[in-house]
């Protein structure tokens, strides 16, 4: 009996929010054919020996077993892509709001212009482009050029085939590159502070900006936060553009390597095993999701 | 009393503009900004220079930032590569404006439809779907292609303009970043809509979008910018449906001869999605002095 009475709740409740079930659809029924379902291959596939020519075969956990445990290139993708993401990801977050902030302190055209020159680097297109020309391993690097007409050195110093120099050289990119989806979410969302909370503000005794920023802007900024958290996750961790482009796929003794150029080596690269590009793939996921957990229950606890 | 009054007054002037800010503090703000500003700026000037260096220029020992004889020849090679182009090149550049246009068009309407109902109302399965598209976000995309790949050429779209901008409406960034924002509304904002009698799509239209415009023209970036770098390889086979930016790489795909006309491209490359980032931009920042709709 009472099931019935829960049974009839929900269709009253889907009855009664129709509307919003059609505002719902146009989005998720892409969303299910164009996203979940790729999704759900990916992690079937991670299951099997797929390798795009011949029919994929059910080998249990052998791909994740092989991963974890007999896979010394992926040991080191792991290490260089955890301490890629330790010290980028928290960096480029803060850089991301204090930025975004002290554009936010300007008024008018002035504002607008450094809004567009602190982005500019994530809207040039191949901003690689400029790195490369920078450290190229010839005497035409700007950096060697430069280091050479000084007297640093006398010859060309080949920064990208140079083990000890790719990883820090990569950090160094990606920080400069970390204004990206997240500043500019920021900058939309103090736009959209309710003013009279600083003029309430000021009534209670918050004295400075510094004040102004931890109990006022922060916690009306949470939901911009949270999306800039996750967003920060999703590129410090599948960091991989930068490495191919500048250290190369693979790097000089995989010093340059990844999880997602791991995964991009055996999937869309030269091995085509597929299988196996998917349980990196999911193992990628599951540290992302956890990585997410520990960031969201830290955020709620700004402004407090 | 005179405590109060002596509150109010101190209210009263800082009222005008400068809230709890010290002149030294702007002065120290602007100093970093200059600075950093420089090194941000590097690879945008740089991308100008080039475009206007003669070749010997490019080529140049030690490498100078600044063009010293700048000369429109670059430009002009690259008009006549590109009129010797197979395809007459207006074709690639109609092709970019329906892919980008009707992309960013699409998702941002889309995401932001789904994200008010999942922002404002309480109805089964919310937490579900919200989860679920968070938790895309977070999928590398480099193995859903193939799977990807398969669903396109299911559905008997491959080859077509459909492939490419229909899976563009389903992005999961539109639709978290719209929710996230349209949660900030205040519910009094809707309600008061309600009660005078407004449809949900009406209260949509003219209360929520019009509050979150910062939002919608900040995903309008992002999607015109992932839109733009799409090249479409793997699903747009035919010639005549490539989009511009695949045309001019082919362009510069000529080596070293090629190299001034790669300038250019370069440049225009970077101009494009930087003129539709401006024109955001500074709509954005119109809202801003005219908003005040908020309780």
């Amino acid at each position: 009996m009472e099931h019935k009475t829960k049974w009839q709740y929900l269709k009253e409740d889907l009855y009664r929010c129709r509307t919003c079930y059609v505002m719902l659809a146009p989005y998720f029924i892409l969303f299910f054919i164009f996203t979940v379902l790729p999704v759900a291959a990916s992690v079937i596939i991670s299951f099997t020996d797929f390798n795009m020519l011949e029919v994929p075969h059910f080998v249990g956990w052998k791909n994740y077993i092989k991963l974890i445990l007999d896979d010394d290139v992926f040991k080191k993708a792991f290490k260089n892509t955890i301490i890629f993401a330790v010290i980028t990801g928290p960096l480029s977050y803060m850089m991301c709001f204090l930025f975004a902030w002290i554009i936010n302190e300007f008024k008018g055209k002035l504002r607008a212009f450094l809004t567009l020159i602190f982005y500019a680097p994530s809207i040039s297109g191949n901003a690689f482009m400029v790195w490369s020309i920078i450290i190229s391993g010839d005497r035409y690097g700007y950096l060697n050029g430069w280091l050479m007409k000084w007297g640093f050195t006398y010859a060309p110093i080949q920064w990208m085939q140079t083990e000890k120099y790719v990883l820090p050289i990569l950090i160094i990119v990606q920080l400069w590159l970390s204004l990206g989806t997240g500043f500019l979410t920021f900058i939309a969302g103090l736009q959209t502070v309710d003013k009279s909370l600083f003029e309430a503000g000021a009534m209670d005794g918050i004295k400075n900006r510094w004040q102004e920023l931890w109990y006022i802007t922060l916690p009306s900024m949470r939901p911009q936060l949270m999306f800039g958290a996750v967003m920060q996750i999703t590129q410090s961790f599948a960091v991989a553009d930068i490495s191919i482009n500048l250290a190369g796929n693979p790097s000089v003794n995989y010093s340059g390597a990844t999880i997602v150029t791991h995964l991009m080596d055996y999937g869309s690269g030269t091995r085509y095993e597929m299988g196996y590009a998917c349980a990196i793939a999911a193992i990628l996921f599951a540290l992302m999701v956890g990585t997410n957990q520990l960031i969201q229950t830290l955020l709620r606890r700004v402004g407090e | 009393m005179a405590e109060a009054k002596v509150k109010r007054r101190l209210f009263r002037k800082h009222k005008q503009k400068q809230l709890n800010r010290s002149m030294a503090g702007n002065t120290l703000l602007f100093v970093i900004m200059g600075i950093c500003g420089v090194f941000m700026a590097l690879p945008l000037v740089m991308i100008i220079n080039n475009a206007f260096k003669p070749l010997d220029e490019l080529f140049r020992f030690p490498p100078q930032i600044f063009v010293r004889n700048p000369s429109f020849d670059n430009f002009g090679d690259l008009y006549v590569l590109m009129s010797s182009s197979w395809v007459p090149f207006t074709r690639y550049i109609l092709n970019t404006i329906i892919i980008t246009g009707c992309g960013t068009v699409g998702h941002v309407l889309c995401a932001s439809l789904a994200a008010y109902p999942l922002a404002k109302w309480q109805f089964p399965g919310k937490k579900f779907l919200f989860q679920m598209v968070v938790l895309s976000l977070m999928f590398s995309y480099n193995v859903t292609a193939i799977p990807n790949y398969m669903i396109i050429s299911w559905l008997g779209i491959n080859n077509t303009y459909l492939a490419v901008v229909l899976p563009a409406f389903a992005y999961g960034l539109g639709l978290y970043l719209m929710k996230q924002f349209m949660e900030q509304l205040p519910d009094s904002l809707i309600e008061s809509a309600r009660l005078d009698g407004a449809g949900e799509f009406k209260i949509f239209f003219t209360i929520v979008m019009p509050n979150v415009k910062p939002a919608w023209l900040t995903l309008a970036i992002f999607q015109f910018q992932s839109l733009w770098t799409n090249t479409g390889s793997g699903f747009l086979r035919s010639e005549q449906l490539k989009p511009l930016q695949y045309a001019l790489y082919q362009i510069v795909g000529g080596g070293v001869a090629r190299q001034g006309a790669g300038a250019v491209v370069q440049l225009i490359i970077a101009a494009i999605p930087i003129t539709f980032f401006i024109i955001c931009q500074s709509n954005i920042i119109e809202t801003m002095t005219t908003s005040g709709m908020k309780d």
